[in-house]
Protein backbone atom coordinates (compact mmCIF):
# COMPACT_ATOMS: atom_id res chain seq x y z
CA UNK A 1 0.00 0.00 0.00
CA UNK A 2 3.33 2.43 0.96
CA UNK A 3 3.58 2.61 -3.34
CA UNK A 4 0.31 4.54 -3.79
CA UNK A 5 1.60 7.82 -3.63
CA UNK A 6 5.01 7.69 -5.16
CA UNK A 7 5.52 10.64 -6.63
CA UNK A 8 9.08 11.26 -6.22
CA UNK A 9 10.06 9.91 -9.14
CA UNK A 10 9.90 11.25 -12.96
CA UNK A 11 6.89 9.48 -13.95
CA UNK A 12 4.07 12.24 -13.90
CA UNK A 13 2.47 10.47 -16.77
CA UNK A 14 1.91 7.11 -14.74
CA UNK A 15 -1.42 6.91 -13.29
CA UNK A 16 -1.85 6.12 -9.67
CA UNK A 17 -3.00 2.99 -9.48
CA UNK A 18 -3.88 0.43 -6.03
CA UNK A 19 -0.70 -1.86 -5.61
CA UNK A 20 -1.80 -5.24 -5.42
CA UNK A 21 0.03 -8.15 -3.90
CA UNK A 22 0.12 -12.27 -3.96
CA UNK A 23 -0.53 -11.47 0.16
CA UNK A 24 -4.10 -9.62 0.02
CA UNK A 25 -5.26 -11.97 -2.85
CA UNK A 26 -4.45 -15.17 -0.72
CA UNK A 27 -5.77 -13.45 2.38
CA UNK A 28 -8.86 -12.79 1.13
CA UNK A 29 -9.48 -15.78 -0.72
CA UNK A 30 -8.80 -17.98 2.12
CA UNK A 31 -10.79 -15.47 4.28
CA UNK A 32 -14.14 -15.86 1.89
CA UNK A 33 -13.92 -19.22 0.97
CA UNK A 34 -14.55 -19.64 4.95
CA UNK A 35 -17.31 -17.11 4.97
CA UNK A 36 -19.01 -19.02 2.36
CA UNK A 37 -18.48 -22.29 3.00
CA UNK A 38 -19.87 -22.27 7.31
CA UNK A 39 -22.84 -20.49 5.58
CA UNK A 40 -23.65 -23.21 3.11
CA UNK A 41 -22.70 -25.56 5.69
CA UNK A 42 -25.32 -24.36 8.23
CA UNK A 43 -28.48 -24.10 5.58
CA UNK A 44 -27.31 -27.79 4.13
CA UNK A 45 -27.18 -29.31 7.83
CA UNK A 46 -29.56 -26.92 9.85
CA UNK A 47 -27.80 -27.27 13.55
CA UNK A 48 -29.68 -24.08 14.84
CA UNK A 49 -33.44 -22.93 14.18
CA UNK A 50 -34.06 -20.66 11.43
CA UNK A 51 -34.34 -16.89 12.71
CA UNK A 52 -30.88 -18.02 14.59
CA UNK A 53 -29.23 -19.08 10.75
CA UNK A 54 -30.64 -16.37 9.17
CA UNK A 55 -29.21 -13.88 11.41
CA UNK A 56 -25.80 -15.56 11.04
CA UNK A 57 -25.60 -15.81 7.57
CA UNK A 58 -26.55 -12.36 6.85
CA UNK A 59 -23.62 -11.50 9.59
CA UNK A 60 -21.02 -13.58 7.29
CA UNK A 61 -22.71 -12.08 3.85
CA UNK A 62 -21.93 -8.35 5.26
CA UNK A 63 -18.22 -9.55 6.97
CA UNK A 64 -17.48 -11.61 3.27
CA UNK A 65 -18.65 -7.88 1.69
CA UNK A 66 -16.62 -6.30 3.68
CA UNK A 67 -13.27 -8.52 3.34
CA UNK A 68 -13.38 -8.10 -0.52
CA UNK A 69 -13.74 -4.70 -0.53
CA UNK A 70 -10.14 -4.62 1.10
CA UNK A 71 -8.87 -8.05 -0.58
CA UNK A 72 -9.69 -7.55 -3.78
CA UNK A 73 -11.29 -4.08 -4.60
CA UNK A 74 -8.34 -2.40 -2.62
CA UNK A 75 -10.23 -0.15 -0.85
CA UNK A 76 -8.69 1.96 1.35
CA UNK A 77 -9.63 5.16 3.31
CA UNK A 78 -7.36 6.95 1.18
CA UNK A 79 -7.58 6.39 -2.61
CA UNK A 80 -8.45 8.53 -4.71
CA UNK A 81 -7.91 11.26 -2.51
CA UNK A 82 -10.51 9.79 -0.37
CA UNK A 83 -13.67 10.04 -2.73
CA UNK A 84 -13.53 6.47 -3.57
CA UNK A 85 -14.64 6.20 0.22
CA UNK A 86 -17.15 9.03 0.11
CA UNK A 87 -18.77 7.40 -2.84
CA UNK A 88 -19.31 4.24 -1.21
CA UNK A 89 -20.88 5.85 2.23
CA UNK A 90 -23.15 7.94 0.20
CA UNK A 91 -24.10 5.01 -2.04
CA UNK A 92 -24.03 2.29 0.92
CA UNK A 93 -26.59 5.33 2.94
CA UNK A 94 -29.00 5.42 -0.40
CA UNK A 95 -29.14 1.72 -0.52
CA UNK A 96 -29.73 1.69 3.59
CA UNK A 97 -32.90 4.02 3.26
CA UNK A 98 -34.32 2.41 0.11
CA UNK A 99 -33.92 -0.90 1.05
CA UNK A 100 -35.36 -0.19 4.82
CA UNK A 101 -38.02 1.71 3.37
CA UNK A 102 -39.16 -0.58 0.75
CA UNK A 103 -39.39 -3.68 3.52
CA UNK A 104 -40.87 -1.18 5.82
CA UNK A 105 -43.84 0.36 3.28
CA UNK A 106 -44.55 -3.13 1.76
CA UNK A 107 -44.88 -5.30 4.87
CA UNK A 108 -47.59 -2.35 6.22
CA UNK A 109 -49.20 -2.85 2.85
CA UNK A 110 -49.29 -6.72 2.86
CA UNK A 111 -50.32 -6.46 6.67
CA UNK A 112 -53.06 -4.29 5.58
CA UNK A 113 -54.42 -6.21 2.65
CA UNK A 114 -57.57 -7.92 2.87
CA UNK A 115 -57.20 -11.72 3.10
CA UNK A 116 -57.63 -13.55 -0.33
CA UNK A 117 -58.18 -16.72 -0.96
CA UNK A 118 -55.77 -18.51 -3.70
CA UNK A 119 -59.17 -19.55 -5.51
CA UNK A 120 -60.41 -16.39 -7.00
CA UNK A 121 -63.91 -18.64 -7.43
CA UNK A 122 -64.19 -19.42 -4.04
CA UNK A 123 -65.11 -15.81 -3.29
CA UNK A 124 -68.97 -15.11 -2.35
CA UNK B 1 -21.64 70.22 -10.02
CA UNK B 2 -20.22 66.66 -9.71
CA UNK B 3 -19.92 63.73 -12.49
CA UNK B 4 -20.02 60.32 -12.28
CA UNK B 5 -18.12 57.94 -13.92
CA UNK B 6 -18.38 54.34 -14.32
CA UNK B 7 -15.23 53.37 -14.03
CA UNK B 8 -13.71 52.54 -11.55
CA UNK B 9 -11.48 54.51 -9.53
CA UNK B 10 -8.28 52.71 -9.12
CA UNK B 11 -8.37 49.07 -10.54
CA UNK B 12 -6.34 49.04 -13.64
CA UNK B 13 -6.67 44.94 -13.48
CA UNK B 14 -9.12 43.31 -16.08
CA UNK B 15 -11.97 41.51 -14.78
CA UNK B 16 -11.64 37.81 -15.83
CA UNK B 17 -14.25 35.00 -15.25
CA UNK B 18 -12.16 32.56 -17.05
CA UNK B 19 -9.35 30.17 -15.99
CA UNK B 20 -6.62 30.53 -18.14
CA UNK B 21 -4.01 28.77 -16.72
CA UNK B 22 -3.32 25.59 -18.35
CA UNK B 23 -3.45 22.73 -15.51
CA UNK B 24 -1.88 19.34 -16.20
CA UNK B 25 -4.60 16.27 -17.13
CA UNK B 26 -2.60 13.32 -17.09
CA UNK B 27 -4.81 11.31 -19.83
CA UNK B 28 -6.93 8.72 -17.67
CA UNK B 29 -5.99 9.97 -14.35
CA UNK B 30 -9.65 9.90 -13.44
CA UNK B 31 -10.84 7.14 -15.05
CA UNK B 32 -10.16 4.99 -11.96
CA UNK B 33 -12.96 7.01 -9.97
CA UNK B 34 -15.20 7.29 -12.75
CA UNK B 35 -15.84 3.91 -12.93
CA UNK B 36 -15.73 3.72 -9.44
CA UNK B 37 -18.65 5.74 -9.62
CA UNK B 38 -20.31 3.87 -12.28
CA UNK B 39 -19.72 1.11 -9.98
CA UNK B 40 -21.84 2.68 -7.16
CA UNK B 41 -24.33 3.33 -9.69
CA UNK B 42 -24.78 -0.18 -10.91
CA UNK B 43 -25.03 -0.96 -6.73
CA UNK B 44 -28.25 0.95 -6.85
CA UNK B 45 -29.68 -0.85 -9.88
CA UNK B 46 -28.87 -4.33 -7.74
CA UNK B 47 -29.98 -2.78 -4.30
CA UNK B 48 -33.27 -1.76 -6.64
CA UNK B 49 -33.81 -5.33 -7.63
CA UNK B 50 -33.14 -6.57 -4.27
CA UNK B 51 -35.58 -4.78 -2.76
CA UNK B 52 -37.72 -5.75 -5.22
CA UNK B 53 -36.78 -9.43 -4.71
CA UNK B 54 -37.13 -8.73 -0.90
CA UNK B 55 -40.69 -7.66 -0.92
CA UNK B 56 -42.34 -9.93 -3.70
CA UNK B 57 -39.77 -12.97 -2.56
CA UNK B 58 -43.07 -14.53 -0.64
CA UNK B 59 -45.44 -14.13 -3.15
CA UNK B 60 -45.58 -17.64 -4.65
CA UNK B 61 -49.19 -17.43 -6.47
CA UNK B 62 -49.60 -21.13 -5.35
CA UNK B 63 -46.67 -22.14 -7.34
CA UNK B 64 -43.33 -23.39 -6.55
CA UNK B 65 -41.41 -22.00 -3.71
CA UNK B 66 -37.76 -21.79 -3.34
CA UNK B 67 -37.78 -24.91 -1.42
CA UNK B 68 -39.25 -26.96 -3.90
CA UNK B 69 -36.88 -25.39 -6.70
CA UNK B 70 -33.37 -24.60 -5.36
CA UNK B 71 -30.51 -27.15 -5.17
CA UNK B 72 -28.14 -25.76 -2.49
CA UNK B 73 -24.90 -28.21 -4.21
CA UNK B 74 -25.31 -26.15 -7.66
CA UNK B 75 -25.42 -22.91 -5.98
CA UNK B 76 -22.46 -23.64 -3.98
CA UNK B 77 -20.49 -24.74 -7.57
CA UNK B 78 -21.55 -21.80 -9.08
CA UNK B 79 -20.19 -19.91 -6.02
CA UNK B 80 -17.09 -21.40 -5.80
CA UNK B 81 -16.51 -20.43 -9.81
CA UNK B 82 -16.91 -17.12 -9.09
CA UNK B 83 -14.97 -16.93 -6.54
CA UNK B 84 -11.60 -18.86 -8.21
CA UNK B 85 -12.44 -16.72 -11.53
CA UNK B 86 -12.12 -13.68 -8.92
CA UNK B 87 -8.84 -14.90 -7.16
CA UNK B 88 -7.36 -15.81 -10.78
CA UNK B 89 -8.34 -12.51 -12.19
CA UNK B 90 -6.48 -11.05 -8.85
CA UNK B 91 -3.30 -13.25 -10.71
CA UNK B 92 -3.75 -11.43 -14.09
CA UNK B 93 -3.33 -8.08 -11.89
CA UNK B 94 -0.29 -9.49 -10.26
CA UNK B 95 1.32 -10.61 -13.60
CA UNK B 96 0.95 -7.42 -15.07
CA UNK B 97 2.54 -5.29 -12.15
CA UNK B 98 5.68 -7.68 -13.00
CA UNK B 99 5.27 -6.48 -16.70
CA UNK B 100 4.45 -9.98 -18.01
CA UNK B 101 2.11 -9.53 -20.95
CA UNK B 102 1.41 -13.38 -21.77
CA UNK B 103 1.06 -14.26 -18.24
CA UNK B 104 -1.79 -11.92 -17.84
CA UNK B 105 -3.45 -13.02 -20.88
CA UNK B 106 -3.51 -16.55 -19.47
CA UNK B 107 -4.57 -15.73 -15.69
CA UNK B 108 -7.11 -13.53 -18.02
CA UNK B 109 -8.16 -16.73 -19.53
CA UNK B 110 -8.56 -18.88 -16.91
CA UNK B 111 -10.40 -16.62 -15.36
CA UNK B 112 -13.10 -16.12 -18.41
CA UNK B 113 -12.90 -20.16 -18.39
CA UNK B 114 -14.19 -19.87 -14.87
CA UNK B 115 -16.70 -16.54 -15.53
CA UNK B 116 -18.18 -19.36 -18.68
CA UNK B 117 -18.21 -22.15 -16.30
CA UNK B 118 -20.72 -19.69 -13.73
CA UNK B 119 -22.81 -18.58 -17.02
CA UNK B 120 -23.32 -22.25 -17.98
CA UNK B 121 -24.74 -23.30 -14.63
CA UNK B 122 -26.93 -21.07 -14.07
CA UNK B 123 -28.22 -21.25 -17.71
CA UNK B 124 -28.54 -24.64 -17.06
CA UNK B 125 -29.83 -23.75 -13.47
CA UNK B 126 -32.86 -21.05 -15.37
CA UNK B 127 -33.36 -23.86 -18.35
CA UNK B 128 -34.19 -27.01 -15.40
CA UNK B 129 -36.52 -24.33 -13.54
CA UNK B 130 -38.62 -23.06 -16.81
CA UNK B 131 -38.78 -26.88 -17.74
CA UNK B 132 -40.53 -27.53 -14.85
CA UNK B 133 -43.14 -24.88 -14.84
CA UNK B 134 -41.09 -22.59 -12.89
CA UNK B 135 -41.31 -19.60 -15.44
CA UNK B 136 -40.85 -15.70 -14.56
CA UNK B 137 -44.69 -15.47 -15.63
CA UNK B 138 -45.53 -18.20 -12.92
CA UNK B 139 -45.17 -15.96 -9.67
CA UNK B 140 -43.96 -13.08 -8.18
CA UNK B 141 -41.25 -14.47 -6.46
CA UNK B 142 -39.92 -16.00 -9.96
CA UNK B 143 -40.11 -12.45 -12.00
CA UNK B 144 -38.11 -10.94 -8.85
CA UNK B 145 -35.98 -13.85 -8.86
CA UNK B 146 -34.71 -14.41 -12.71
CA UNK B 147 -34.67 -10.32 -12.56
CA UNK B 148 -32.56 -9.82 -10.26
CA UNK B 149 -30.02 -13.34 -10.73
CA UNK B 150 -30.39 -12.71 -14.16
CA UNK B 151 -29.11 -9.16 -14.26
CA UNK B 152 -26.28 -10.52 -12.52
CA UNK B 153 -25.73 -13.25 -14.68
CA UNK B 154 -25.92 -10.41 -17.87
CA UNK B 155 -23.16 -8.60 -16.05
CA UNK B 156 -20.99 -11.28 -16.17
CA UNK B 157 -21.72 -12.00 -20.16
CA UNK B 158 -20.86 -8.65 -20.64
CA UNK B 159 -17.50 -8.70 -18.29
CA UNK B 160 -16.57 -12.08 -20.33
CA UNK B 161 -16.78 -10.04 -23.36
CA UNK B 162 -14.90 -6.94 -22.18
CA UNK B 163 -12.35 -10.12 -20.91
CA UNK B 164 -11.89 -11.28 -24.28
CA UNK B 165 -11.59 -7.76 -25.64
CA UNK B 166 -9.33 -6.84 -23.22
CA UNK B 167 -7.23 -9.99 -24.18
CA UNK B 168 -6.77 -8.90 -27.67
CA UNK B 169 -6.00 -5.49 -27.02
CA UNK B 170 -3.02 -6.97 -24.74
CA UNK B 171 -2.17 -8.91 -27.52
CA UNK B 172 -1.66 -6.01 -30.04
CA UNK B 173 -0.50 -3.20 -27.94
CA UNK B 174 1.47 -5.20 -24.93
CA UNK B 175 1.02 -3.56 -21.39
CA UNK B 176 0.85 0.38 -22.32
CA UNK B 177 -0.78 2.56 -19.75
CA UNK B 178 -4.08 2.84 -21.41
CA UNK B 179 -4.16 -1.31 -20.96
CA UNK B 180 -3.39 -1.65 -17.40
CA UNK B 181 -6.17 0.77 -16.79
CA UNK B 182 -8.21 -1.07 -18.53
CA UNK B 183 -7.53 -4.22 -16.66
CA UNK B 184 -7.49 -2.32 -13.29
CA UNK B 185 -11.17 -0.98 -14.86
CA UNK B 186 -12.07 -4.65 -15.41
CA UNK B 187 -10.90 -6.38 -11.91
CA UNK B 188 -13.30 -3.47 -9.94
CA UNK B 189 -15.79 -4.90 -12.07
CA UNK B 190 -14.86 -8.62 -11.33
CA UNK B 191 -14.74 -8.35 -8.17
CA UNK B 192 -17.68 -6.16 -7.85
CA UNK B 193 -20.04 -8.87 -9.54
CA UNK B 194 -18.17 -11.13 -6.66
CA UNK B 195 -19.67 -8.85 -4.02
CA UNK B 196 -23.05 -8.85 -5.58
CA UNK B 197 -23.18 -12.41 -6.00
CA UNK B 198 -22.51 -12.42 -2.07
CA UNK B 199 -26.02 -10.90 -1.54
CA UNK B 200 -27.38 -12.77 -4.35
CA UNK B 201 -26.19 -16.71 -2.99
CA UNK B 202 -26.93 -15.24 0.58
CA UNK B 203 -30.54 -13.38 0.33
CA UNK B 204 -32.34 -15.27 -2.60
CA UNK B 205 -30.70 -18.89 -2.06
CA UNK B 206 -29.68 -19.74 1.35
CA UNK B 207 -32.32 -17.19 2.89
CA UNK B 208 -35.07 -18.98 0.47
CA UNK B 209 -34.32 -21.91 1.69
CA UNK B 210 -34.96 -21.21 4.94
CA UNK B 211 -38.36 -19.55 4.74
Amino acid sequence: MSANHDHTAGDHHEIEMPHASMRDYMIGFILSVILTAIPFWMVMTMPLSAPVTAAIIMGFAVVQIVVHMIFFLHMTPKAEGGWSLTSLVFTIIVVGIMLAGSLWVMHHLNTNMMPMPHDMNQLP
Amino acid sequence: MSTTTLAPAAAPEELRFYDLEEQAHPEGHSTMLGFWIYLMSDCLIFAILFACYAVLGGNYAAGPAPKDLFELPLVALNTAMLLFSSITYGFAVLQMQQGKVRGTQLWLAITGLFGLAFLGIELYEFHHFIEIGATPQRSAFLSAFFTLVGTHGLHVTFGTVWLVTLMVQLGKHGLIAANKRRVMCLSMFWHFLDVVWIGVFTIVYLMGMLR
